[in-house]
């Protein structure tokens, strides 16, 4: 996983609710056995025109958002489907990180394991954001996750929050599995009490 | 000791140890149902880093979203990438050791249908699968919960998820519903309360005498669709209706095994005064049958309403939300929901596909045909659904009435097979989203209870499934 420190780049706005994952990556792209080809998956239905072209008027298919490495995006951002897709075709646009009011909690969790900083502040805060993406400007800005601050272009610094777990596993870039493996003894030991209490069980 | 809620009683029982101060632990995993489309990438992680399956016997594959739901079973599948997930998905089943239930397989169906079926879960379980709608497990007293590709994958090399501790939601359902109203409408009535994201965060536990009241099965659909409302998890207390349900499903323990177990279930509750972070009341006896209007499944109103006007919404986002989900799906504000014609009638999905959705399906159609125009589709949430329905005579009586009777399967619900409705298409579904483009690009999703979609089916129209005998509502 690519560790995730300071990043800086142009910052799309998508603010409607609820944007589920069967818009971030619609059913076509799901019948791979692998990860290919998922960046022309994302938001396909709005990137691209029923005819094949891209469509001029959505925000990531305009100058400079067409080069967008963090999104803004609205309420409950990747409710519905579990489809893990949706965050590696993110990934593969580009994208960074999100900053929104809410995420959906399956989702939330895929961009972590996929070193896809998700940073949550309040809807007005987001909203202000937003409107300062919006104006190709100003689309800029950095974001340092050790300080865990937001940069505007211009020059306001916005402070998140993040729990030290979920920021040193960003950071580090560190393999979940194996982190995991070297609690290795306990699982086993909790497995056997476990199923000795309730053997039906195992 | 102060005293807990289930949820409480679920998670504590399943740390192995905390990870941090705030809420992280690592927990036990107990069971888990593969499908073919979302491990795939997870199986061959496993191969790259050269890693076995913990516990095979934990979990449990079964073949649903891709496969064709024609009338004549076949191991084909007609598309190439389709038919690379199912044969994938068999050779990792069998070179890791785990079961599976192939397109061919009598016990084949959709996985949240199946799982229950075999008594693959049982009360008190910590289950995690890799599609959202494993909440269902909740009905039976388990704790079910939707994870990714990188979880599954994490979970079959480990047996365990790192997993942070969400808030406790109540919701109190006081009985008895009205005449014609189903578990259906109670879940779709409470997402259209506390919206598409009014459960973020937090695990519902649902109680009242409307539960206690409802089947093992009814209850079912609630959990499942509560992750509509941003629930990483709804559940209810097990009770005499779960054991019952469970005493002779297959891999239910049996004889002296099953008395301690349920000993041990009757332990699986909130105790007196435990502390929910939400609380939320429904009174049962208030609920009409619901259908959705929009593209969100918290756009819903009772069959008797209309579409909102977004002029009346004040929040200048939700107006646009709603201006973009009327633009989809080719609505006029003030119009009648009754009065809006549909193209295709679609029961199936593990929301609304068992026995019992079947049979009160078709007790609704009191020898009336699908009208003219419609195409009406009936896929049966598992094959020993099928068979069932079959034996009681509901399949003759649908396809009397002019419905298809298929194969299980996800089907159309996701349209990740060939069924799929076309740009334009206006479907009465019984499934759990409406999603833009979800039953197909440029298609029109109309969420509702079964009996709701066979009424519409005859009708031609969405129609209050309540006033079927009396003449056409005046618009």
């Amino acid at each position: 996983m690519e560790p995730f420190t300071r990043e800086q780049g142009v910052a799309a706005p998508l603010l409607s609710a609820n944007i589920d994952t069967d818009v971030i990556m619609p059913k076509q792209f799901l019948k791979g056995i692998d990860r290919a080809g998922l960046d022309r998956g994302v938001f396909h239905d709005l990137r691209f025109l029923p005819e094949g072209g891209p469509n001029p008027e959505f925000v990531l298919n305009r100058a400079p958002w067409r080069d967008a490495r963090f999104l803004v995006v609205g309420p409950n951002f990747g409710c519905g489907s579990s489809r893990e897709h949706a965050v590696w075709g993110l990934r593969q646009l580009g994208i960074r990180a999100l900053i929104g009011s809410s995420f959906a909690g399956i989702f939330f969790d895929n961009c972590q394991r996929n070193g896809v900083l998700l940073i949550e502040l309040d809807q007005e805060r987001v909203g202000e954001i937003g409107e300062w993406v919006s104006e190709a400007g100003s689309a800029t800005l950095e974001i340092d996750l050790p300080a865990q601050t937001i940069t505007l272009a211009n020059g306001v610094v916005v402070a998140f929050d993040i729990d030290g777990l979920r920021k040193d596993v960003l950071i580090s870039g560190l393999d979940a599995i194996d982190r995991t493996l070297t609690m290795s003894d306990r699982i086993e030991r909790f497995e056997a009490r476990h199923f000795a209490d309730q053997p039906w069980l195992a | 000791m102060a005293p807990k809620t289930l949820y409480d009683k679920h998670i504590d029982s399943h740390t192995i140890r905390k990870l941090d101060e705030h809420g992280h632990v690592l927990l036990y995993i107990d069971r888990q149902v593969a499908n073919e489309y979302t491990s795939p990438q997870a199986f061959s992680g496993l191969r790259e880093a050269g890693r076995k399956v913990r516990r095979p016997s934990a979990t449990l594959g079964v073949v649903d979203h891709v496969n064709p739901t024609a009338p004549r079973r076949t191991a084909e599948v007609a598309d190439a990438g389709g038919a690379r997930q199912v044969s994938y998905f068999g050779r990792n089943c069998e070179d890791f050791g785990i079961e599976l239930f192939d397109i061919l397989d009598g016990r084949q169906g959709i996985e949240h249908v199946v799982a229950p079926e075999q008594g693959f879960i049982l009360p008190g379980m910590v289950v995690a699968a890799g599609d959202s709608h494993t909440t269902t497990y909740g009905a039976l007293g388990a704790f079910g919960f939707g994870i990714g590709t990188s979880e599954i994958e994490h979970v079959l090399a480990t047996q365990t998820l790192a997993y942070k501790k969400l808030k406790a939601m109540r919701v109190v359902v006081n009985g008895p519903l009205a005449p014609g109203v189903t578990s259906k409408d109670v879940i779709m009535a409470l997402i259209g309360r506390i919206g598409a994201s009014g459960a973020s965060g937090y695990a519902i536990e649902f109680s009242g005498s409307a539960i206690d009241d409802l089947s093992v099965e009814a209850r079912m659909t609630i959990c499942n669709m509560a992750v509509e409302a941003g629930a990483r998890g709804a559940f209810m207390a097990p009770d005499e209706k779960v054991y019952a349900y469970l005493a002779d499903k297959p891999r239910a323990p049996k004889g002296e095994m099953w008395e301690r177990a349920v000993a041990h279930w009757r332990t699986l509750y909130s105790d007196p005064g435990a502390r929910f972070d939400r609380e939320v009341t429904l009174e049962a006896g208030e609920l009409a049958p619901m259908v959705t209007w929009g593209t969100s499944p918290d756009q819903v109103v009772s069959i008797e309403g209309r579409v909102p006007d977004p002029a009346g919404e004040p929040d200048p986002l939700r107006r646009m939300d709603m201006q973009r989900a009327l633009r989809y799906m080719d609505l006029a504000p003030g119009t009648r929901l009754d009065a809006l014609p549909i193209t295709h009638a679609f029961i199936g999905s593990c929301t609304n596909s068992r026995i019992e959705d079947l049979r009160a399906a078709a007790g609704v159609l009191r020898g009336r045909k699908v009208a003219p125009g419609v195409r009406a589709m009936i896929v049966p949430g598992s094959t020993p659904v099928k068979r069932q329905a079959e034996e009681e005579g509901l399949a003759r009586q649908f396809i009397d009435a002019g419905f298809e009777w298929r194969q299980s399967g996800c089907s159309m619900c996701l349209a990740m097979n060939d069924d799929v409705l076309a740009p334009g298409d206006r479907c009465a579904s019984s499934t759990n989203r409406n999603f833009e483009g979800r039953q197909g690009a440029g298609a029109r999703t109309h969420l509702m209870s079964p009996a709701m979609v066979v009424e519409a089916a005859i009708a031609g129209r969405l129609a209050d499934v309540r006033t079927a005998h009396a003449a056409n509502p005046e618009a």
